[in-house]
């Protein structure tokens, strides 16, 4: 009996732990959307706990100061061709250094490894000299084209392609007069694309997510990202709390809701990149 | 043999895309910071040599050596209580059913997704001023009578700094170090059990040995990761590292440094600093990490 119940009391504490994380993981989510209904009056004087009637008002608000539909518009036109890089491009670099053997693949491949190790954001003087130079400033390329060279990408991918496609399978097509590129068009990228996918959903949202580098690089209003412009919005909105939460939380829900239907997806790939 | 070499042909187009954009878009902008860091340049005149004088600045920048504890500890005070937590779930995880193990997890992984920079204001709005969310509900729990001034305590401003940062990725820590774990045997488990082991033993002696590799692999990562430390703590009060520069980070000052003051050369000379400081940090923990194998 003695052993029962300090067994049942030490599972109410696990379940209890797991409970107050749970909270601890949401709840910050839970007060930016509630605070993001509530008047800025409201804010200050009480605490909210459910949400309020001042939604259309904050987003009245939100919209007089600054169109956060720009910076959510400058945020995909940045993260959807990058993305589509990041998949094309690391299938295809994968592809080579899958199936193929060339002079120069093992030095190659370990360059690929050595760059995934690399503090990108030290260089970023560097990056900004560089697309000085190119004349690229305050353009959206500097973000989309470097999603041709995503290390990661290749490298996840190459793992996928080793494991699901056959040798035979290449050799077939071959035989069958099929040219090196359209074998990888027609061939290869539909059998990984379960795998093109995961690794897309994560470019994605760091790519949505990248703050930095956009910072440097735009300069103008119309151009601005939402990291960037969210980063802003404390000086342009000065105490209208409920506009703020409100921009705050346009920024992230599209993420949170593409998790709600991807969580699965998200962990196995995140589990299957640290496995290898 | 014709064949073969029409195939390498193909293997080597394949892989020019990824390599030209690498030369230019990553191993070019890392190349010239290091050429920078031996020129004063404000971004628009001409880049003028000045040898070693920015690197004696560097060791005598009181700023520089501010910024760099910052970092460290803001690091530590996430990186520590993260790695204990996954460790304790994982634990939690591994050695019993738990009903809804993987809505949990889910769950513990959403803050990793979202934008750190947004974070970083949120959590501004949330601490910041008397009449704060956070203010409103301690003093409604009874927790304290006056409100407390987060932002204008160098500790709680740092402490505020490692919380997000613990609370972005203790989920993403939770995942690796099981992924690590389920990869070992259930047979060695099954010996141990059959010599008597407890589960708390178990734990110490068999997991947390074979995890080795996942932790190491997730020091090195959190090291890089986190002593270039931009995002929240930019966002988290005026972005220039206030209270008193307590949450100044290193990235910060580097930023501030280029495109604030237009002192682009001496960002460069930070830059490196900085890259040197992670290398040896990382040296040291993959040391650390494969001495205590050895033993």
């Amino acid at each position: 009996m003695g052993i029962k119940s300090k067994s049942k009391v030490l599972n109410f504490l696990k379940y209890a732990f797991l409970i107050l994380l749970t909270f601890i993981s949401i709840f910050p989510f839970y007060l930016m959307i509630v605070n993001g209904t509530h008047s800025s009056m409201d804010i200050v004087t009480k605490l909210n706990l459910w949400f309020g009637s001042s939604l259309g008002e904050n987003y009245a608000k939100m919209q007089s100061n600054v169109n956060i539909w720009s910076g959510f518009f400058n945020s995909l036109k940045i993260s959807v061709p990058y993305t589509a890089f990041t998949g094309y491009f690391g299938a295809l670099t994968a592809y080579s250094f899958a199936k193929y053997n060339f002079k120069g693949k093992n030095i190659l491949f370990t360059i690929l490894l050595v760059s995934m190790m690399l503090p990108s954001q030290l260089s970023i003087i560097g990056f900004y000299q560089l697309n000085l130079k190119l004349n690229l400033l305050n353009t959206t390329l500097p973000f989309s084209i470097p999603g041709i060279a995503n290390a990661s990408a290749v490298f996840f991918l190459k793992g996928i392609i080793e494991q699901s496609i056959p040798d035979s399978m290449i050799e077939a097509a071959r035989i069958e007069g099929s040219s090196e590129f359209m074998l990888f068009n027609r061939l290869i990228l539909p059998c990984i694309s379960p795998g093109v996918a995961t690794m897309c959903i994560f470019n994605f949202v760091s790519s949505w997510n990248n703050y930095l580098g956009p910072l440097v690089i735009l300069s103008s209003n119309d151009k601005y990202t939402m990291p960037v412009m969210i980063s802003m919005i404390k000086g342009l909105y000065l105490t209208n709390y409920g506009a703020m939460y409100l921009a705050i939380a346009i920024s992230v829900i599209p993420i949170i809701i593409m998790y709600l239907f991807c969580s699965k997806y998200i962990i196995n790939g995140i589990t299957a990149g640290a496995e290898k | 043999m014709k064949n073969k070499i029409n195939r390498n042909f193909y293997a080597y187009l394949f892989i020019i895309p990824f390599f030209t954009v690498f030369v230019v878009f990553q191993l070019y902008p890392i190349l010239y910071t290091f050429f920078l860091s031996f020129h004063k340049w404000d971004g628009i005149s001409k880049i003028v040599n000045v040898g070693v004088d920015n690197f004696e600045t560097l060791l005598r920048d009181k700023y520089f050596s501010l910024s760099l504890k910052n970092t460290v500890r803001i690091w530590l005070g996430n990186f520590i209580p993260q790695i204990g937590i996954a460790l304790l779930l994982a634990g939690i995880f591994t050695f019993n059913r738990i009903k809804g193990m993987t809505f949990f997890r889910a769950v513990f992984y959403l803050p990793n997704l979202v934008t750190a920079a947004s974070m970083g204001l949120l959590f501004n709005l949330l601490f910041d001023g008397n009449k704060s969310v956070i203010n409103q509900i301690l003093m409604n729990l009874g927790i304290i009578n006056t409100p407390i001034e987060f932002f204008s305590s160098p500790i709680f401003a740092s402490s505020i700094a490692s919380y997000i940062q613990w609370w972005m990725w203790f989920g993403y820590t939770l995942i690796i170090v099981m992924a690590g774990m389920t990869s070992i045997s259930s047979e060695i488990y099954e010996a141990a059990m059959v010599d008597g082991a407890t589960s708390v033993k178990t734990f110490f002696y068999i997991t947390l040995p074979l995890v080795r590799p996942t932790l190491l692999y997730l020091m090195i990562t959190s090291i890089i990761g986190g002593m270039q430390l931009f995002d929240v703590p930019a966002t988290l009060t005026n972005g220039l590292g206030d209270p008193q520069k307590s949450i100044l980070t290193t990235a910060m000052y580097i930023y501030n440094t280029g495109f604030k003051n237009h002192n682009m050369g001496y960002a460069s000379t930070l830059s490196v600093g900085l890259f040197i400081i992670i290398a040896i940090l990382s040296v040291i923990s993959f040391r650390i990490m494969n001495a205590k194998e050895e033993k």
